[in-house]
């Protein structure tokens, strides 16, 4: 591991405290990823960014403010990012996925608060994780209330600009989304010191729908019987790219597609004929929380697909980058981050038609539903998930956990059982 | 002594938190060995003692098969294979109780599980979560808190009337028990209001999944009190059935279960 100590002091961070998470990560690495058999080549790319995943792309970005270019931190997939591209500044994703920075977040927030709130709350505090460190300003957006109220915390020690996403999805809230990102616009700008352009914001916009181009053919090949790649692996790859340079991202999902696509033909596949396919939907799985899928993987079952913003909602639906003019353009980004159908929203039969379409479409045998804890929004929504499912006919299990390891026992049981069900039926 | 059936006899370890059942049954499915002791600080030493106990009774001569099941299912070293309690309990009751269609109610000593059966497979099942309201665990800190066994308790409610405790939590509930006490409410009453609390949260947690057509059967450790099934009766407004061996439906299950290994 390269020498990133100076870097780390020089941005601000506590780095005794930072030893102890530096010391956990690798063994949480081990055990989930390198147990694993026969894994794609191409994850190299990925084993390598996790390894230093607090070394690598930290350096890069402090590399590129030293030219003078923005950070922003985001932490949700309704920041447009092709507006920040546009105007030269770097995006990355801030969520907080381990329950080492929990603590910290309590230390200022309601216990009864979701463990991802928690968690990216003392991620920050706590000053355990560059990121938070790095960037320049962060992005809130108004979806559920404890976030809202989180940022508040936030913005009194970093910058904070806050987006008001609607709560509903009528005409009139999908122009008012294009107005928010308007200014957005502005206010990058602002920050940044470039004008955007027509030009620059179409060339934003390609290189982001590059993106998710290349990121839908890793999780097509998902759609195989033949399965070549472990749901661990593929939630790797989308953890990371929230934090990867967009193009380099293409590149390297391109790269592992091009394997996937390869193993589809030879016929490789990573679990044996049978094995039962789960698609996962819920609350988002904000890295280096691989919990749900190392359970899942290591029950008899694999995941095939997430229907989640850590997932199919990162991806799906392109921008129509073809308008020429910028008010255009905003309403074409609206339209298409309008399509994500987030728990935050009322009424949202969207994620259910989403479910039950990618259920068939990833050939999945069973649906686990999973929500962190104190997260109301997907927590109510369960029901309705459980019934629509059951009225297709395809089996489902809710379940809700935190970041901690003390309910892995009872989490493994619930889910060995599905999977023994789905075996029996 | 009476002679064996030749063949593979089955044995089921349902090794719970507070007790370990095992049952045998030999290659008709009926049960030749039962044996329920506590589960004790380790369960692997209680694992180990089950087997040899089970040795001394069926030595070589019978061929067994081992499934685990229960919490403590990964510390059987010696199974064939583990099981969930889930499947376990299911494959139970449908043996016990004759019918492939019904609906498992089980209060164990740390969850309680809901289990819908059709056509003798398990079609949809639910386990409460980390908190111990509704299972046996918060039977016997409430039965703690009043100098009682939680049989005592169970029979004692029966002559109780109707007392209320409205926190479903253990922690509140026990500090309201505490204040029952100090008012000097009726210890039945106060039993009462113990059961009452159990089997409202039971029938809560039924609500979030869509109940099969065939009867509620009552499985684990309370299916000894009549006053239990009574009240379990009246909350769900349909016949609840039980059995002796209710209690021993786990490790049923694992048995038919270690048994259809064989084949
Ligand atoms: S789940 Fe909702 S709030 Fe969270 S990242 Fe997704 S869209 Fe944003
Ligand atoms: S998981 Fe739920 S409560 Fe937590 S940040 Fe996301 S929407 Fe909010």
């Amino acid at each position: 591991m390269a020498d990133y100590v100076k870097m780390w002091e020089n941005l601000g961070m506590d780095l005794e405290s930072h030893d102890l998470l530096c010391q956990v990560l690798p063994t949480a690495v081990g055990d989930v990823f390198m147990t694993q058999e026969n894994r794609p080549k191409a994850m190299d790319f990925w084993d390598l960014v996790i390894s230093e995943v607090h070394g690598i792309r930290p350096a890069e970005l402090i590399e590129e403010q030293k030219k003078g270019r923005k950070v922003f931190g985001t932490f949700c997939v309704f920041v447009p990012d092709e507006v920040i591209i546009a105007a030269d500044g770097i995006v990355t994703g801030l969520c907080g996925g381990s329950q080492f920075w929990v603590p910290g977040g309590e230390e200022v927030l309601p216990k009864n608060t979701c463990p991802l709130i928690k968690a990216s709350v003392g991620a920050r505090l706590g000053r355990t994780c560059p990121f938070f460190r790095i960037a320049d300003v962060y992005v809130g957006e108004t979806t559920c209330d404890g976030k809202k109220k989180a940022y508040e915390i936030l913005g009194q020690d970093v910058p904070m600009y806050i987006m008001d996403v609607p709560q509903m999805k009528r005409p009139k809230d999908l122009v008012k989304w294009k107005e928010e990102i308007a200014d957005f616009a502005a206010k990058v700008e602002e920050i940044t010191g470039n004008t955007l352009s027509v030009e620059k914001l179409k060339d934003a916009i390609r290189i982001v729908n590059e993106k998710r181009k290349a990121m839908k053919r890793v999780y097509d090949a998902r759609k195989s019987e033949i399965l070549p790649i472990s749901g661990r692996d593929a939630l790797l790859m989308t953890q990371i790219s929230f934090f990867d340079d967009p193009e380099r991202c293409a590149k390297m999902c391109n790269r592992l597609a091009d394997e996937l696509e390869q193993r589809i033909r030879d016929g490789v596949s990573v679990v044996p004929a049978g094995t039962r396919r789960i698609l996962l939907t819920g609350t988002p799985l904000a890295v280096p929380n691989w919990k749900l899928h190392n359970i899942i993987e290591t029950s008899g079952a694999v995941v095939v697909c997430e229907e989640m913003c850590t997932g199919t909602r990162y991806f799906e639906n392109l921008v129509d980058g073809s308008a020429e003019t910028l008010d255009e353009l905003y309403m074409a980004l609206s339209e298409r981050y309008m399509k994500n159908n987030c728990a935050c929203f009322t009424p949202n039969p969207g994620r259910i038609e989403d479910i039950i379409r990618l259920a068939k479409e990833y050939k999945a045998d069973g649906v686990i539903d999973c929500s962190l804890k104190f997260c109301g929004l997907y927590d109510i929504e369960k029901r309705s998930v459980a019934e629509a499912l059951k009225a297709e006919g395809i089996p489902v299990l809710s379940l809700e956990t935190d970041y901690e390891d003390s309910d892995a026992g009872q989490l493994r049981t619930r889910i060995e059982a599905f999977v023994e069900m789905l075996n029996e039926s | 002594m009476r002679t064996r059936k030749i063949g593979h006899y089955g044995v089921g370890i349902d090794i719970g938190s507070t007790c370990a059942k095992t049952v045998m049954i030999d290659p008709d499915g009926k049960a030749v060995w039962r044996d329920l002791r506590p589960t004790g600080w380790s369960s692997v030493e209680t694992a180990r003692a089950i087997s040899s106990d089970l040795s001394k009774g069926f030595g070589e001569e019978v061929e067994k098969h081992y499934v685990a099941t229960g919490y403590g299912r990964v510390s059987v070293p010696f199974a064939d294979k583990c099981i969930t309690e889930i499947s376990c309990h299911a494959k139970g009751a449908v043996l016990l109780f004759g019918e492939k269609n019904l609906n498992v109610i089980d209060i164990g000593g740390q969850d309680t599980k809901l289990i819908v059966v059709t056509e003798g497979v398990v079609s949809e099942f639910l386990m409460n979560d980390k908190c111990s309201a509704g299972t046996g665990r918060f039977l016997e800190v409430m039965a703690n808190t009043l100098s009682m066994t939680p049989a005592q308790l169970c029979t004692l409610a029966g002559t109780g009337k109707e007392t209320q405790i409205s926190s479903l939590c253990t922690v509140f509930a026990e500090s309201e028990v505490i204040n029952l006490i100090g008012r000097g409410t009726a210890r039945e009453d106060i039993a009462w209001a113990v059961v009452d609390s159990i089997v409202r949260k039971v029938r809560t947690q039924a609500g979030k999944l869509r109940l099969g057509k065939g009867p509620l059967c009552l499985t684990g450790g309370l299916c000894d009190f009549p006053y239990v099934r009574e009240k379990l009766q009246a909350a769900f407004g349909r016949e609840v059935l039980t059995s002796p061996d209710a209690r021993f439906a786990g490790a049923f299950g694992a048995a038919q279960y270690a048994l259809e290994l064989t084949r």
